[in-house]
């Protein structure tokens, strides 16, 4: 089993000052009202109102809807010429809406109005609606609110915009409370149970997690608070926490045994806990992990891999691949590089590693196909078109949906990226 | 503003885009945020396409607002030019390029391409998806078609109206070009489905126009009567009885006879119709909803060839309200014209139908209400492009369709052994062939539950003057043995017998009662 290196150890090689290729034209990505899919899964109680056109709509119906037959936790408020000419006012409709939703739903606790494209370029002021609605429905319903809108906002952004609104309302914790844990970013229950259950082991009680699956469990905040990201899409709300006075932690993000390990030995330092202890807690998972790892590494070691721009979740995975089963990165591309949540992971990829940020997709499709990787990363729009003209993809977006964050993870992490290979290889049609 | 939950159809660039992408050699470049790209992947996944649409957005962001969106934008096109090196360019602005306004035909033409520009405007904050194919095709035509010099020969016809991401589309063309040809009618030009911008301008060289989605074709159909003079059909070939008289109509418009075609063309449906095994379809109450044309072909198949009861029908195309009216009105029924799937839940929860017959949008509702569905019409998923062939349109669209809305359905004699039976362990309530699987989603019946809450303090307060019947503990139990396909029926009709003879209670007598009443 090839042992994996300490984080501290590699610190003079890899990709952190490394120059990156900055592209700006189509850009074939998500906006942030995507985040909604799962964002609305994760919070029980929240409903997510989009405030704009029909496209929105047919956009989220069309990254998931179809997918989803409970009635979802969203819905859109489409605006309409009256709505843009002024005949109705905006603000009643949105009252008007938003009173047949509650209605509809009165299990709903807490509203969020996700701003859109065209409610930010007509100047809806969604914050001040969120406001009066609030005072409305207290002390039933609170209403927030963020913008999706795909003229900020890049696929899991909508996520970080979400959570940002969400700070605010957390309650301050005194200064003197005893330190607690806050892992943010939404994971799978499962992913938040058997983290849960480790930093037992390690010896830390008090972990919460945000965003909390009640909305009523939104987790306190203060000085004492030490925050772990869980996913490195989240610039404003780690800046936000920060302000807050929560105590960033800067590590390599949970994916994969060394990600992990790193991840979690980040809190365990952060809250003094011895290195023995340490070690033993995390070893049966560890030890699990490495091995279920290892039986994919064949697969893949030595495989040439390009990645697409999707997530911002691409330089971990790029790290993970590269190190842990052996791939040769071609390309990295990430919608958007956040160098200070990202320094560790950067640090951790081979030196020379071809990166990009934004994307102009047919300059990076010629890329992709002059360099003939054995496996694509990409989006839903490309992956059949590239299948078609030979080359072996992996959808991105099962990258986001699909556990993938922890010790138990690993092993399915691996054999997502191994799967499109061994189906290539299998078919015979 | 309206609240949606689901919509039937996308934004009207969406439609463009079908359009688009069901031609060659044509490029559409779309001003549009960062985001609309999604609509690539309702062709490459939803319908497999092997190709990226040909499509080039801008996909600007909020930095480039106020600057040089319009500079963003022709950089776009003289890109996408010389990449794709197109027969012609369509230019044209989504839902928020729209309200920045920066005149993407004004744009395009500014840069003096040597192909044909064409640009559309397509309001999205009033208008939808098949209102911007219509639109797109017809600027197309208008822009291309031209006169010709006639091919010497027998009688040609355009096919008008397929698009990419259609609803059977290309399995519709394949099946109605065969049936013209068998016909002895020369196809000039199939568009906007595999057509060039090329074969557009040659459309004049046909004596009539065979219209397979108005939906789509309307407006160039109307265009091209007015210019060349051309007729088009006006029936729609789904259907035993509509092919027939798609071919009666046909051969008049081309001056042929068509005795010979009508006597040779068999379908197995009308035999399987009439095989005695499908007795237990006569009557089944059924519920249809789909684009018009779809709808009012189903609602005729359904009640003329396989001897169902039509007891809703409507539409989201709201351009056709008028002729799915009139459709309704055979049926006695009044036509649910709404693009708003809540609406469409509430009468499909009231009617309590035996058969769905709807879009993606229905199988959710229906799926929710644990009532048997089959797909007639957009929007649709990923499993609607089957991998065979499989047209809704002519004789072998007919039975297709015969095998698509049984199959759903409970088996003649099982259906009698579980109205029998009910209380055999071993019966779930689906039809056994579909398997375990396809037991109706456990829905917490909305009624029942209705019932549970009411018993316990109504009974405290016996004399209730307005209120609904209550249940008495008995009835509810022979309710409960019903079938659950017929049970919300049978309740409901129970419940207004009860409420009609002022009676509080409801007993097992009162159900049998109602039975003889109303019951069908």
């Amino acid at each position: 089993m090839n042992q994996i290196a300490p984080v501290a150890a590699l610190r003079s090689g890899g990709c952190g000052d490394a120059p990156i290729l900055r592209e700006r034209g189509q850009r074939e990505v998500f906006c942030g009202l995507t985040g909604i899919i799962w964002l609305h899964r994760k919070i029980q109680d929240a409903f997510f109102l989009v405030v704009g056109s029909r496209t929105c709509a047919h956009l989220i119906q069309s990254a998931a809807g179809v997918m989803i037959f409970a009635e979802p936790r969203f819905a859109t408020a489409i605006i309409d010429e009256r709505d843009l000419a002024g005949l109705a006012d905006a603000n009643d409709e949105l009252d008007r809406v938003v009173g047949r939703l509650i209605e509809r739903r009165p299990d709903i606790k807490l509203l969020f109005l996700v701003g859109s494209c065209p409610s930010e370029v007509i100047k809806l002021d969604l914050s001040r609606a969120a406001q009066r609605l609030s005072r409305q429905m207290a002390p039933d319903v609170r209403v927030l609110s963020y913008s999706g809108s795909g003229i900020e906002t890049t696929f899991t952004q909508g996520e970080d915009a979400c959570l940002s609104s969400l700070v605010p309302e957390l309650l301050a914790e005194a200064a003197d409370a005893a330190p607690s844990l806050l892992v943010v970013g939404a994971l799978a229950d499962v992913v938040e149970a058997q983290l849960g259950r480790l930093f037992t082991a390690i010896g830390i009680q008090d972990v919460r997690f945000f965003p909390p699956r009640n909305s009523r469990d939104m987790p306190k905040i203060g000085p004492n608070t030490r925050m772990l990201l869980a996913q490195p899409f989240l610039a404003e709300t780690g800046r936000l926490l920060e302000a807050r006075g929560a105590q960033y932690l800067a590590t390599p993000f949970p994916l994969g045994v060394e990600g992990t390990t790193a991840w979690l030995q980040a809190a365990a330092t952060a809250f003094g806990v011895n290195q023995d202890h340490f070690d033993r807690a995390i070893a049966p998972a560890r030890d699990r992990a490495t091995g279920a790892v290892a039986r994919h590494r064949a697969q893949l070691e030595g495989k040439s891999i390009f990645l697409f721009p999707d997530s911002q979740l691409e330089i971990p995975l790029a790290r993970f691949l590269s190190r842990e089963l052996g791939m040769k990165l071609v390309e990295v591309g990430t919608p958007y590089l956040h160098r200070q949540h990202l320094a560790a992971e950067l640090d951790l990829l081979p030196e020379g590693t071809s990166l990009s940020e934004g994307q102009d997709v047919d300059l990076q499709l010629d890329r992709c196909r002059a360099a003939a990787p054995d496996l694509v990363v990409c989006g839903l729009g490309l992956a059949n078109p590239l299948e078609s003209e030979g080359m072996t993809t992996k959808w991105a977006i099962e990258l986001v949906f699909t556990p993938i964050q922890g010790f138990d993870q690993a092993g399915d992490l691996a054999e997502l990226f191994a799967r499109p290979l061994v189906r290539r290889m299998k078919l015979a049609v | 503003m309206q609240l949606t939950l689901w919509t039937y159809e996308g934004p009207p660039h969406v439609g463009a885009m079908r359009v688009a992408t069901g031609m060659e050699k044509l490029h559409y470049v779309l001003h549009a945020p960062q985001g609309d790209t999604y609509a690539d992947l309702l062709f490459t996944m939803i319908e497999r396409n092997a190709k990226r649409p040909p499509v080039t957005y801008t996909t600007f962001q909020a930095r480039d607002l106020g600057s040089d969106t319009a500079d963003l934008f022709k950089t776009a096109v003289r890109d996408a030019y010389a990449r794709f090196q197109p027969q012609a360019m369509l230019v044209g602005a989504s839902c928020t390029a729209e309200l920045i306004q920066d005149d993407p035909g004004g744009l395009a033409r500014a840069l003096d391409l040597p192909v044909p520009v064409v640009a559309v405007e397509l309001p999205a904050y009033q208008k939808k998806e098949n209102w911007g194919a219509n639109e797109t095709f017809y600027r197309l035509v208008r822009a291309f078609a031209g006169p010709v010099e006639r091919t010497p020969g027998g009688p040609r016809c355009n096919i008008l109206g397929p698009t990419a991401l259609g609803f059977r589309h290309r399995d519709d063309v394949r099946e109605i070009t065969g049936l013209l040809t068998r016909m002895g009618i020369a196809i000039n030009v199939t568009a906007p489905l595999s057509a060039t911008p090329a074969d557009l301008v040659r459309l004049a060289d046909a004596d009539f126009n065979v219209v397979l989605y108005p939906e789509i074709a309307s407006s160039t159909a109307a265009y091209l009567d007015r210019q060349f003079g051309q007729k088009s059909t006006k029936v729609i070939p789904i259907g035993v009885g509509a092919t027939r008289d798609f071919i009666v109509e046909v051969a008049g418009l081309a001056g042929i006879d068509a005795t010979a075609v009508l006597a040779e063309s068999q379908s197995n449906l009308p035999w399987y119709s009439r095989s005695v095994d499908s007795t237990y379809l006569t009557n089944k109450r059924v519920f249809v909803f789909g684009d018009a044309s779809h709808a009012i072909a189903a609602a005729r198949m359904a009640e003329q060839e396989f001897g169902f009861k039509v007891v809703g029908l409507g539409t989201y195309s709201r351009e056709f309200a008028r002729e799915v009216r009139e459709a309704a009105r055979l049926y006695g029924i009044e036509a649910l014209i709404t693009d708003d799937y809540l609406e469409v839940e509430e009468q499909v929860a009231a009617l309590q139908p035996e058969l769905v017959l709807g879009t993606q949008m229905e199988r959710h509702i229906a799926k929710r209400l644990g009532l048997p569905c089959a797909m007639i019409s957009a929007p649709m998923h990923v499993q609607d492009f089957p991998a065979r062939y499989a047209p809704q349109m002519g004789f072998e669209g007919a039975n297709v369709i015969f095998d698509t809305w049984v199959h759903p359905l409970m088996m003649g004699l099982e259906e009698h052994l579980l109205g029998m039976f009910r209380e055999d362990f071993e019966f779930n309530a689906a039809p056994s062939h579909l398997g375990a699987s396809a037991t109706p989603a456990r829905v917490p019946e909305p009624v029942l539950e209705t019932v549970a809450a009411q018993a316990v303090p109504d009974s405290s307060v016996q004399p209730q003057p307005a209120g609904p019947a209550r249940w008495a503990p008995d009835a509810e139990k022979e309710l409960s043995r019903i079938p659950f396909f017929v049970r919300g029926k049978a309740r409901r009709n129970t419940e207004k017998f009860a409420s009609d003879q002022g009676l509080t209670l409801i007993t097992v007598e009162t159900l049998y009662d109602a039975k003889a009443q109303v019951g069908r």
